[in-house]
């Protein structure tokens, strides 16, 4: 059944156990991200190391989040922060896009374990196009987190 | 409800929808309940569409060759009939795109009202005058006169909701007052299922001299309704939810009303006299319905009210009831579902939205799609309801004649495949 194909036992370990949840202090940035089609939110800060947000081998050294949604929203911003947390801000990025590229492929694109991790568990929600942008939202948040730190930095 | 009118004959309603014959992910039998979104056409419909492209295709009331005459007769009926279905006269309908622009249209007109002539001085409104709404509204009846107090400085209030899931009347006389212009509200909402007590809401807004206007996109396809008898001042559905096409909707207004009423789009069709200068505008409905219309579309929604017609709304308002009892009293019956909305049939119609403990609706949806069953998930345009009634979002099943006691069963059985399949029961 495709149920199991959507809902990979990763996934729903995630939702029932997620990883780096609640708001944590210190952060440079905080984003909050609303999913308009269901209300779903999410509350996402990062933490860089030292004050150089604008530069690419900044650490992430923590990223803290908050919301409410469903399993598949929960566990992509839970698997997020396994894959982000301890790696530069590049890194990150370069994580971040092929999750995207991933979603947005409606299950024509092959992940790669080594750069997605437990991200690949997410090959099946592809290909229902309504729920991307849960698998999304948190993502979205952490890359808008990241850049909103970088313009604190110029504006300096 | 009338318990005397002669129950539906389900299977031969059903074949009239040929959708309704497909089979979705892997072979399951499509249970549609998501006719509160939109509703599926019958065969009737379509083929009036196609019968009219086939046939008569041309610009309405506009030239003056056969078809075109043909054409504009064939529009014209078509309003001709939607005006008997909902207790209006023909010139009281007029055609728009859907629900949303006919509200729209009317915030637009208030607003436009403000640089008219004398007789739109009814339509007025600026600082110090009151737009009453309420919270179970749709977002198409609350956006555009939020928008409207923020273009003219008037204010906006509204009615809060029971616990219940009731328009919450208390304050009815606080809330609507001499400084109230309009009062907008919705005749069914398409969550909770409540029905609003229009009588009451009318006779306060006329005691203080404020226009109503009722959203009946949820009641219009369900229960019979007279516009006239109910003395609203104006109306709105939409054609796509009560078998029709889409791009198709009506705004119902008192005569009286739409001709003092300022245009909102305006061009072609809808002038009377233009000059290089300045324009004057041609009476209603036309006034209101600047461009080449859509044709097909309505010859479609002539088909559909034609079609509900001879199934008969009282019997479609029955056959709703059952459905909804039994949809109501079954879910009850499942440890950790929980109905947002009146649980008893006292002046409910046929939407059910309800939290299933532990399953977000998303994910519930994604369970019962898989099983075939078809419903809405999410907010339903009404975020600010789901705010008060303290849930994020709801899955929610609508009924509309094609249902049957099969489709409630497949509902339920889904909703307790989802408490499986996520482990909460
Ligand atoms: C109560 C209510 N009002 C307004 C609308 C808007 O209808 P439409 O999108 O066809 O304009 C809907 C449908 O979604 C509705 O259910």
């Amino acid at each position: 059944m495709q149920l199991d194909q959507m809902y990979q036992e990763i996934i729903l370990d995630h939702y029932k156990n997620p990883h780096g949840r609640g708001l944590r202090e210190p952060f440079d940035a905080e984003s909050h991200q609303i999913n308009p089609v269901c209300g779903d939110e999410v509350s996402l800060r990062v933490n860089l190391d030292g004050a150089h947000g604008t530069d690419p081998s900044a650490t992430v050294v923590d990223v803290s989040y908050d919301g409410q949604g469903c399993s598949i929203s929960q566990a992509a911003t839970s698997v997020l922060t396994d894959l982000v947390i301890g790696r530069t801000v590049q890194e990150a990025f370069d994580v971040h896009a092929a999750f995207v590229e991933l979603m947005q492929g409606r299950g024509q694109v092959e992940p790669d374990e080594d750069v997605l991790g437990d991200g690949i568990a997410f090959a099946g929600v592809a290909k229902y196009p309504a729920r991307v942008k849960c698998a999304l939202l948190g993502w979205m948040a952490f890359k808008d987190a990241v850049s909103r730190s970088t313009g604190k930095e110029e504006t300096r | 409800m009338t318990s005397t009118a002669t129950p539906l004959d389900i299977v031969t309603i059903k074949a009239d929808f040929p959708i309704l014959a497909r089979t979705v992910r892997d072979g399951k039998r499509l249970v549609y309940l998501d006719s509160g979104a939109t509703a599926q056409r019958p065969t009737q419909v379509l083929d009036a569409e196609r019968a009219f492209l086939e046939t008569s295709n041309a610009a309405v009331h506009r030239g003056a060759h056969q078809l075109a005459e043909e054409a504009t007769d064939a529009y014209e009926s078509a309003r001709a009939r939607v005006a008997r279905f909902v207790g209006a006269r023909p010139e009281e309908v007029v055609f728009t795109k859907n629900a949303t622009e006919g509200l729209n249209l009317v915030a637009y007109a208030m607003s436009n009202a403000a640089t008219s002539g004398p007789e739109a001085e009814r339509f007025r409104v600026g600082p110090g005058d009151e737009i009453v709404v309420t919270e179970m509204e749709h977002h198409a009846n609350l956006v555009p006169w939020q928008q409207l107090c923020q273009r003219t400085g008037a204010t906006l209030r509204w009615f809060g909701v029971t616990d219940e899931g009731r328009l919450d009347l208390a304050d009815l006389d606080e809330l609507v007052t001499e400084r109230t212009r309009v009062v907008a509200f919705t005749h069914q909402s398409n969550v909770l299922g409540t029905v609003n007590p229009v009588a009451a809401l009318v006779e306060r807004a006329r005691q203080v001299g404020a226009l109503t206007v009722v959203d009946a996109c949820q009641s219009v396809p369900h229960l019979p309704v007279d516009l006239d008898q109910l003395g609203v001042d104006f109306a709105v559905f939409s054609g796509h939810k009560m078998l029709g096409p889409s791009g198709v909707g009506v705004l119902y207004g008192r005569s009286e009303l739409l001709e003092a009423l300022p245009p909102f789009v305006t061009g072609g069709s809808m002038i009377e006299m233009v000059r290089m200068e300045s324009s004057t505008f041609a009476p209603p409905p036309q006034r209101f319905e600047a461009g080449v219309p859509m044709t097909s579309q309505a010859v479609g929604l002539g088909a559909a009210v034609d079609y509900l017609s001879v199934v008969g709304m009282e019997r479609i308002a029955a056959h709703e009831h059952l459905l909804t009892e039994a949809a109501l009293s079954a879910l009850s019956e499942i440890p950790g579902v929980t109905v947002v909305g009146p649980t008893t049939m006292v002046d409910r119609g046929g939407a059910v939205s309800f939290t299933v403990d532990g399953v977000h609706p998303h994910d519930a949806g994604q369970v019962l799609d898989s099983v075939g069953v078809a419903v809405r998930v999410g907010h339903h345009c009404a975020w600010p309801l789901h705010r008060r009634m303290a849930v994020p979002a709801t899955v929610r099943a609508t009924f509309y004649l094609y249902n049957d006691l099969d489709d409630v069963t497949a509902l339920v059985e889904g909703v307790r495949e989802a408490q499986r399949f996520f482990g909460t029961a």
